[in-house]
């Protein structure tokens, strides 16, 4: 029998492959060497990181073909990159290009402000945002493959990070502890699917891979969302908006690694220069926070 | 009593293999230091990226203890990065991709192409007392060439009609086992590949 492409398990299975690890944000194909050389398990291709998507405004869109292809070119690990939420015609092109992953990014401004990228109509995997347990489910049951909960993105506050993912292994602790019969209203109140619900009751975490993205700028940060149940982490603007690239890297992909060990967070630690300047997430405006979309 | 078996747990699908080991009537233990080898009786090295295990492997220092231990009889079994991390040669690696390198085969990385073409296919496993299992294939490697001492278990076919080509997927050279595929992630309730190495690689 012949070979069968695009199934769930190859999807999921690809996530699988990258947990305890450090996925890197980068702009060029020379950033992406960098992030490589430091041990990413993979890269996001984008043309500007979140924290100047942020600074510049305007309208952000999927990058351009030839510069994801020139990422592709330069660095063997796989390479993802960013569709507008909603936005099918993106997808289309990114599938086309190859890419291993699509993230379907509240960073990139809106495509749709109703519907999701239907995903099941696609080879490649998606990752989608979600800030609590029944937006993670909804985008699984439009057959996202992967789930990182969102925080801030262009911070390098943590402070978001943390509240979605406590919030999302939180909520299914507490699906976890509900009889079976209280499950349908559980189902009700999340939004979420009977089906998926219950599995995530029986088996204790969600059916895909749960990374932890927005405002990780610090070994220390993945030491902590590694702590609170994360597969993995993502960190866009952290790294090449940071004094010293390689180096925290680096170290981010050791503290990932040993997130459970404080001695090696502390070494990794020392003399990584500056960390991005960053922002508040309570000095931007509420109409600003991308989070807050995707529904 | 029950073996121990070691999953290196530096990156990868570590969790995968810790349920199979435990179906397979083994205990698993997590390795990330040169001190847990001590107290393992075969080891696995999971799926994952192998270039960002391969660092972690030269950065924490575990490169040349795991070197000494396979030599000296201790089981391993490689999937798919495990595979590439065993090989003494590997083609389209990174740069300064790191191996193990106890395993006389040549792996190329990536051979079945990007994650677009990924795939799952039925596997004839009779080689090793197993039926047919549907593989999982992801960014999967191939055996290229091997040394007269390495077993060719299992193989697939890929290319068209014309021109057919033949590609070892799962292969063992005495102590030591690899798969480019997931046999972590095969479906049922059964893992005949892990059953086979913990029943006959490490006995």
């Amino acid at each position: 029998m012949s070979k069968v492409v695009g199934t769930s398990r190859v999807k999921r299975g690809m996530a699988e492959m990258l947990k305890g690890g450090v996925i890197m944000d980068v702009v060029n194909a020379e950033q992406a060497k960098i992030a490589e050389d430091a041990g990413a398990v993979a890269v996001m291709a984008l043309e500007r990181v979140p924290a100047d998507i942020r600074a510049q405004g305007g309208v952000a869109r999927m990058s351009d073909p030839s510069m994801i292809e020139e990422i592709q070119r330069a660095v063997s690990i796989p390479v993802m990159a960013k569709a507008r939420i909603g936005h099918f015609a993106e997808a289309q092109i990114l599938q086309e290009l190859g890419v291993d992953y699509i993230d379907e990014s509240e960073v990139l401004t809106p495509a749709d402000y109703e519907n999701h990228i239907d995903k099941w109509n696609f080879t490649v995997p998606f990752v989608c945002g979600a800030t609590n347990l029944g937006e993670a489910l909804r985008r699984i049951n439009e057959g996202a493959a992967m789930i990182r909960s969102k925080g801030e993105a262009g911070t390098g506050d943590v402070s978001n990070a943390t509240t979605h993912i406590r919030k999302i292994t939180g909520e299914i602790r507490r699906l976890m502890s509900m009889r079976e019969d209280e499950l349908y209203v559980a189902a009700k109140e999340l939004q979420a699917p009977y089906a998926l619900v219950k599995e995530v009751a029986e088996t204790g975490k969600l059916p895909v891979v749960l990374f932890t993205a927005g405002g990780i700028a610090t070994p220390a940060d993945a030491s902590m969302m590694m702590q609170l149940g994360a597969d993995g982490v993502f960190i866009g603007s952290g790294i090449f908006k940071s004094g010293n690239p390689a180096e925290r890297a680096s170290a981010c992909v050791k503290a990932t690694t040993f997130f459970d060990d404080p001695k090696v967070v502390a070494q990794v630690s020392r003399g990584l220069g500056d960390a991005m300047v960053g922002i508040n997430v309570s000095d931007i405006p509420v109409p600003h926070r991308l989070a807050e979309r995707g529904w | 009593m029950k073996k121990r078996v070691g999953v290196l747990a530096l990156q990868g699908d570590v969790r995968e293999h810790s349920r199979a080991i435990q179906k397979s009537g083994a205990l698993s233990v997590s390795v990330r230091r040169q001190e847990d080898l001590a107290s393992i009786d075969a080891l696995i090295i999971p799926g994952g990226e192998s270039t960002t295990i391969g660092k972690l492997l030269r950065i924490f220092e575990l490169i040349d203890p795991l070197k000494k231990s396979i030599s000296d009889g201790l089981p391993v079994f490689g999937t798919c990065a495990g595979m590439i991390l065993l090989a003494k040669d590997v083609i389209d690696g990174s740069h300064d991709q790191e191996t193990i390198g106890t395993m006389d085969i040549t792996v190329r990385r990536n051979a079945f192409g990007r994650q677009v073409d990924s795939f799952e296919k039925p596997l004839d496993l009779s080689n090793i007392g197993a039926g047919s299992v549907t593989a999982v294939f992801i960014r999967a490697p191939w055996i290229e060439k091997q040394g007269s001492n390495v077993q060719t278990l299992a193989s697939v076919e890929s290319g068209h009609e014309s021109r057919r080509e033949s590609h070892i997927v799962l292969a063992r050279q005495d102590r030591q086992l690899a798969a480019s595929f997931h046999p972590e992630i095969l479906e049922g309730q059964r893992y005949e590949v892990h059953e086979y190495f913990i029943r006959e690689v490490a006995s």
